[in-house]
């Protein structure tokens, strides 16, 4: 595909050239010409107001048969014998797009002695689930993953594989989508089914969430996503859910696994579980100064909730990066986020605005966090907290 | 010792903000700088010359002609050598083709002990180029390092970071490692390095030079394609409360009942 410019339509307006988020236009006497810079993610072709930009089809045939994949395969990742909650979450989307596209939810698991994860896994609702059963496999590592899943794919041909975006699925999913010569998409937040072709659309968020772009991987297979966790609805737990097991052979040759783990260890921090929260109180530098958290703690306990924070807070030193929602920290949707003296830089709010239910607390009635709040109250939180605290005991 | 730095230039995201009017990027005046877990990775490298004399470090990028502003930055921080790909051939490529010109690019410069590269960049956030070139290159990887602990004759031993804490592991050499932020703190240049860096020449390949076919690169070799591409909509503003502080109060947790919320 490539981007054309038609002559004959073009008025040489150039809001194309500004419409492009990867400088890739510039104009060339009167007419724009597409540089090698473009991606064609279609920006200009919606601005432009004369039609005179089309996407023509000019790649090069893959050699494969996508015809000969099927199923919505789940990557379920554990660490210690635990599926990660993002597992649950993906099981709950993969159900979803599986029934969109009318095929079966099959999971691949990978460790030792996982007979316990299995069951789990039906209960969470799997079609079909693939396991690998080797020491080799108790602990993550690239390679010994890599290969295991590499040959089930060869040998099953999922159409879609999704990976939770966490440290290991980051680590392994460009190397299984290399290892398959097919694409790979980041960090998913949003993915659908095309109801034309059955395809993957995968939209993911990019120039620090500035931007959404929604991707496709047409002519490859499988359809490749990692996917942020705390993102999508999580599976249903279901005793009596039926599946169908394959065990997968493993093997490794002597010096085939370049990586070993010597140990884990476990950080000490006070561990702030923000992505299984359904309440979340945070706050930000409107607090003023570190002793601001204390009040925050006490809604935040008051309604069952853990503490959340604004970057901005982060960096003043005033609460762990661990508590930290946003870009850079921690994705949220709880079923309340109370945004505590948080203005809402588009970071913090590409973080937490799918929340159920959003309630703003600033001074700054300007403040763009109030554009995303389903409740806002201007005011100083000093006064609005103790206030709620207060509202809270009389209704009990 | 010889380490392959892998660097790209990238927009400040933190710069850029949205047209209100038309809901697009603003650009204009977004300066360009070298990606931040990059010089990181950079630095890793720098700090393994400081204590191995002897050791080269070459940095090695894919960009337009631009992008030499960041390898000169890289120079001026103490690299020994800096190459850039670039080519029209190159362009639109997404993570899987970036990785494979990247690849061609580090096999003409020859052996290596190690490449380093930054955990993700900060205009794509993906974090996939540095394990698909490991693959590429056949190599082992270790991602997400904050630290060497030890370089052992044939292996390394790293911790490699995780959510919740971090493993220590072993990875034999050469192998690939992709650095976070946590790992250093990239030193500043120096006058003498800027000066040198100016000095230095900056090879420039294009897919003639590292030997890769057209259809093998840019947007031709990239299974991934964007489909679309939007400002995200704002969610709907809800409703701004009023009266009395204890008013407010009131009425937020009287609706947050009434909506089953609490």
């Amino acid at each position: 595909m490539s981007i054309r410019v038609i002559k004959e339509k073009c008025r040489g307006c150039a809001l194309c050239v500004r419409s492009c988020p990867f400088e890739a236009i510039h104009m060339s006497g009167k007419l724009p010409e597409i540089g090698a810079a473009c991606t064609e993610c279609g920006s200009c072709l919606e601005v432009c107001a004369f039609g005179a930009l089309e996407k023509v089809d000019d790649s090069r045939k893959s050699d494969i048969d996508i015809s000969e994949y099927h199923d919505v395969w789940v990557f379920a990742e554990q660490r210690e014998n635990e599926l990660m909650p993002v597992v649950i979450e993906l099981m709950g989307e993969g159900r979803r797009l599986a029934d969109k596209i009318g095929c079966r939810l099959g999971v691949i698991v990978c460790g030792e002695n996982i007979d316990r994860l299995t069951y789990e896994l039906s209960c969470y609702g799997a079609d079909v689930i693939y396991y690998a059963d080797a020491p080799e496999l108790k602990t993550y590592t690239t390679d010994a993953y890599t290969k295991v899943i590499y040959e089930a794919v060869l040998r099953y041909k999922p159409e879609i594989l999704l990976l939770g975006a966490t440290h290991i699925g980051r680590d392994l999913g460009p190397s299984i989508a290399v290892k398959c010569g097919t694409g790979l998409t980041a960090d998913c937040t949003k993915l659908e089914i095309n109801p034309e072709d059955k395809k993957l659309m995968q939209t993911r968020p990019a120039f620090g969430g500035n931007l959404m772009a929604t991707i496709v991987c047409e002519k490859h297979r499988p359809q490749m996503a990692t996917v942020r966790p705390g993102i999508m609805e999580k599976a249903k737990y279901d005793r009596d859910h039926e599946c169908t097991e394959i065990p997968l052979e493993v093997s490794f040759e002597d010096g085939e696994l370049r990586e070993r783990v010597i140990k884990m260890v476990k950080s000490l921090r006070e561990k702030v579980s923000l992505t299984d929260a359904d309440v979340i109180v945070s706050g930000g530098l409107g607090l003023g100064g570190p002793e601001g958290f204390d009040l925050i703690r006490k809604l935040a306990s008051r309604l069952g909730g853990v503490v959340g924070s604004s970057r901005a807070a982060v960096d003043a030193g005033w609460i762990p990066h661990s508590h930290q929602v946003g870009q850079t920290g921690t994705t949220v949707r709880p079923n309340i986020y109370i945004a505590c003296g948080i203005s809402g830089a588009i970071q913090h709010l590409a973080g937490m605005q799918e929340s159920k239910c959003i309630i703003a607390i600033n001074k700054n009635e300007n403040a763009p966090i109030f554009e995303v709040a389903d409740y806002g109250i201007v005011g100083d939180l000093y006064k609005v907290i103790p206030a709620i605290l207060n509202a809270l005991d009389g209704v009990e | 010792m010889r380490i392959i730095v892998c660097v790209k230039q990238v927009p400040d995201t933190n710069e850029i903000k949205i047209d209100p009017l038309t809901g697009t990027l603003m650009r204009d005046g977004v300066p360009s700088i070298l990606n931040p877990d990059d010089a990181n990775a950079l630095e890793a490298a720098l700090r393994i010359k400081d204590e191995y004399p002897g050791t080269t470090v070459d940095v090695l990028s894919m960009g337009p002609a631009q992008a030499c502003y960041a390898l000169r930055e890289c120079l001026a921080m103490g690299a020994d050598n800096a190459y850039l790909l670039s080519s029209r051939a190159f362009g639109g490529a997404d993570t899987c083709s970036t990785s494979t010109t990247l690849a061609y690019g580090v096999r003409k410069l020859g052996d290596f002990d190690f490449i380093f590269t930054g955990r993700q960049a900060i205009d794509g956030d993906t974090a996939q180029v540095g394990p698909q070139l490991a693959q590429r290159l056949g190599l082992p990887i270790a991602t997400y390092v904050q630290n060497i602990r030890e370089v052992k004759e044939k292996t390394v031993i790293v911790e490699r970071q995780l959510e919740d804490g971090y493993q220590i592991l072993e990875v034999n050499r050469p192998c690939l490692l992709t650095a976070v932020k946590e790992w250093n703190e990239p030193r500043y240049m120096t006058v003498i390095g800027i000066e040198n860096a100016y000095r230095k020449e900056i090879p420039v390949w294009d897919e003639k030079d590292i030997g890769i076919d057209v259809q093998d690169c840019g947007l031709n070799a990239s299974p991934t394609k964007v489909f679309r591409s939007f400002t995200p909509p704002p969610k709907g503003k809800g409703e701004i409360l009023s009266g009395t502080v204890s008013e407010m109060a009131q009425s937020l947790v009287a609706k947050l009942m009434e909506k089953h919320i609490l």
